[in-house]
């Protein structure tokens, strides 16, 4: 079941597909230019980090602990955004600190969507006993609080960004699974589903070519939403001390770091919450524009 | 109706048993708990004394049909931390993670559900602008940072309630106000959702046509069908906030089973942190049963199907 997510573009995106798309993308769709324009900036940010930070995210400096912002009193275009507690400089670590939202983002969700929609998909197909099963085990995934549940997985397996990464997938598989299922239920009946049947073609031959490429725009959107979730509970590990492990830069443990000085320099605090908004934001725009693109209701 | 409690309660029980089953795995598949209770570097006389005490020594299946038992007569193990029994100290900490999820579930549906249903009554129209926006706001924003805010405006600046800790009801306010902010999003969604479906409805036609005034037709009509996906949506988030209070608990240093499970994380004590995971979950199981035994009554079609 490998095959699904890379079989399908050339099936949905042909040509005139393509044209149909372009024409109707930007002018009526300011959610899906702003969102991904965002999301675009962010991931550059994330990609050239290196040449981007002024500074090494590592560098620690005693005499320059605590500098404020550039648009703040007192602060330079030393440091733009100001160094934490360590004297580390706060923009160089905020770029840095991209690269593992978006990591734990993008890998999380090839996983989870791997999980999600093969089990969604096969539900759906084959009816029956196979969907009892399923939903039974997606009863058992709802049932566990994902948070406290992830958590406590990490924390007694030991954390590493691999293994959240593998955790998280293992949850968050949920809506991809309902949105793969129900969609399949209504398609195992249509008529090209009967006549690939009837020609002879395996199950398994027709999930992958006939089905799959039919479910291709609703599951981009729940996987941007999903997405947005990764990277939020990513930034709540951290935050807890059991995700990114210092020194490395994450978000969220950029706040945890920042949290005994919130009343003296409450802007430590806000600069990584902002970003980690704005990130969240323009995922969850992209979802809405590409939902508008792609999903025919 | 009675099959239907009867498969429903089934299920409930299954999914009971398949979660408690996961949560044996996951404790062994920890590591080897006689040398993590032992301490590193102690000696392996002790260890294999633990061992022996705890009876980690027999066979897995053995082990697991012992826990099992053990589980049903509400004995979740001994605390490695405090030695005290699981049960007591979760019995001891629930009511205030129950205090925090239940304030924050009132104040999300009391914010959400006007909106939501406001937004429905003219889709694209100027309120459901802004109630998505809300919502969008809503879900970008990191619950740990939007807490901080709150205390930096709330509890700095104004200075109107407590920072931290949980000894009046005032400490409980900031804290459910974060969670709220956090459920809220789903909430509006949902019922904003089930009263456009509700409004597009024959029978509100039929409400409609025979001349009842409009706020007639929305609350006596539209509203009381919204409610069905409210109540299971209610139940979700409340379970759901149950399990993410862990980020507020540890902000507000109130000593509830989120808290207390962080604590457990890094103490090591890997009894107390499966026992919450469980009982979280078991209290969702019996939450969601509950919902749709609930939504049964609200709706005769879901008796009759």
């Amino acid at each position: 079941m490998t095959k699904p997510i890379s079989a399908t573009p050339s099936a949905v995106l042909s040509r005139t597909a393509v044209l149909a798309l372009l024409t109707r993308w930007c002018p009526h769709n300011w959610r899906l230019g702003l969102g991904s324009s965002i999301l675009l900036l962010i991931l550059l940010c994330a990609i050239f980090a290196p040449w981007l930070a002024p500074h090494s995210p590592y560098d620690q400096s005693l005499t320059d602990r605590l500098l404020r912002p550039m648009f703040m009193e007192g602060g330079s275009w030393a440091h733009p955004l100001g160094t934490d507690h360590l004297g580390r400089d706060y923009l160089s670590r905020l770029l840095y600190g991209a690269r593992f939202s978006l990591l734990v983002g993008f890998g999380t969700i090839v996983l989870s969507a791997f999980i999600g929609i093969g089990m969604g998909v096969a539900a759906g197909y084959f009816a029956g006993k196979v969907d009892l099963i399923v939903m039974f085990i997606l009863t058992v995934r709802l049932s566990l609080p994902i948070m406290l549940a992830t958590l406590a997985i990490v924390g007694l397996l030991g954390n590493s960004l691999p293994l959240m990464m593998l955790v998280l997938a293992c949850f968050l598989w949920d809506h991809f699974l309902v949105v793969a299922r129900s969609l399949t239920l209504r398609l195992r009946e249509a008529e090209f589903v009967l006549a690939a049947k009837a020609s002879g073609y395996s199950d398994l031959r027709i999930m992958i070519s006939e089905i799959l490429p039919n479910l291709v725009g609703p599951l981009v959107v729940v996987a941007t939403l999903e997405m947005g979730h990764a990277i939020l509970l990513e930034a709540a590990f951290s935050f807890l001390g059991l995700g990114i492990r210092p020194p490395d830069a994450s978000w969220g443990l950029m706040i945890a770091e920042a949290k005994d000085f919130v009343f003296f320099e409450p802007w430590l605090v806000n600069i990584p919450g902002l970003a980690i908004f704005i990130l969240i934001t323009a995922i969850t725009l992209l979802g809405a524009g590409l939902q508008r693109l792609l999903v025919k209701d | 109706m009675r099959t239907f409690i009867a498969r429903r309660l089934g299920v409930s029980l299954l999914v009971l048993l398949t979660i408690s089953t996961l949560s044996f795995v996951l404790l062994k598949a920890s590591g080897d708990l006689a040398i993590s209770l032992a301490g590193e570097g102690s000696g392996a006389d002790y260890v294999a004394f633990l061992r022996k005490t705890y009876g980690w020594d027999r066979p897995i299946l053995v082990q697991y049909a012992d826990w099992l038992w053990r589980l049903l007569r509400g004995d979740l193990g001994t605390s490695f931390y405090y030695g005290s029994p699981v049960l007591e100290i979760i019995a001891e900490r629930l009511p205030v993670t129950l205090k925090l999820g239940a304030f924050a579930i009132f104040m999300a549906l009391g914010v959400a559900f006007p909106l939501g249903s406001l937004a429905a009554l003219r889709p694209d129209g100027w309120m459901d602008r802004v109630a998505m926006f809300i919502a969008m706001v809503g879900q970008a924003t990191p619950i740990f940072w939007f807490s901080f805010v709150l205390i930096l405006i709330l509890g700095l600046n104004l200075a109107v309630l407590p920072i931290s800790g949980g000894g009046t009801t005032a400490h409980f306010v900031m804290p459910s106000i974060a969670l709220a902010f956090y459920a809220m999003p789903a909430i509006i969604r949902i019922v904003r959702g089930g009263m456009i479906e509700a409004l597009a409805s024959d029978y509100i036609r039929t409400a409609r046509a025979k001349g009842l005034r409009p706020w007639a037709v929305i609350v006596r009509h539209a509203l009381r069908n919204t409610l069905v996906p409210v109540v299971a949506i209610a139940s979700v988030q409340f379970g759901f906030l149950l399990g993410g209070s862990v980020v507020v608990e540890t902000i507000f240093a109130l000593h509830g089973i989120g808290y207390l499970t962080w604590e457990a994380i890094s103490q090591n004590d890997y009894p107390v942190v499966q026992a919450s995971v469980l009982v979280v979950s078991a209290f969702y199981v019996v939450l969601t049963l509950l919902a749709d035994l609930l939504n049964m009554l609200i709706d005769p079609r879901i008796r009759h199907d």
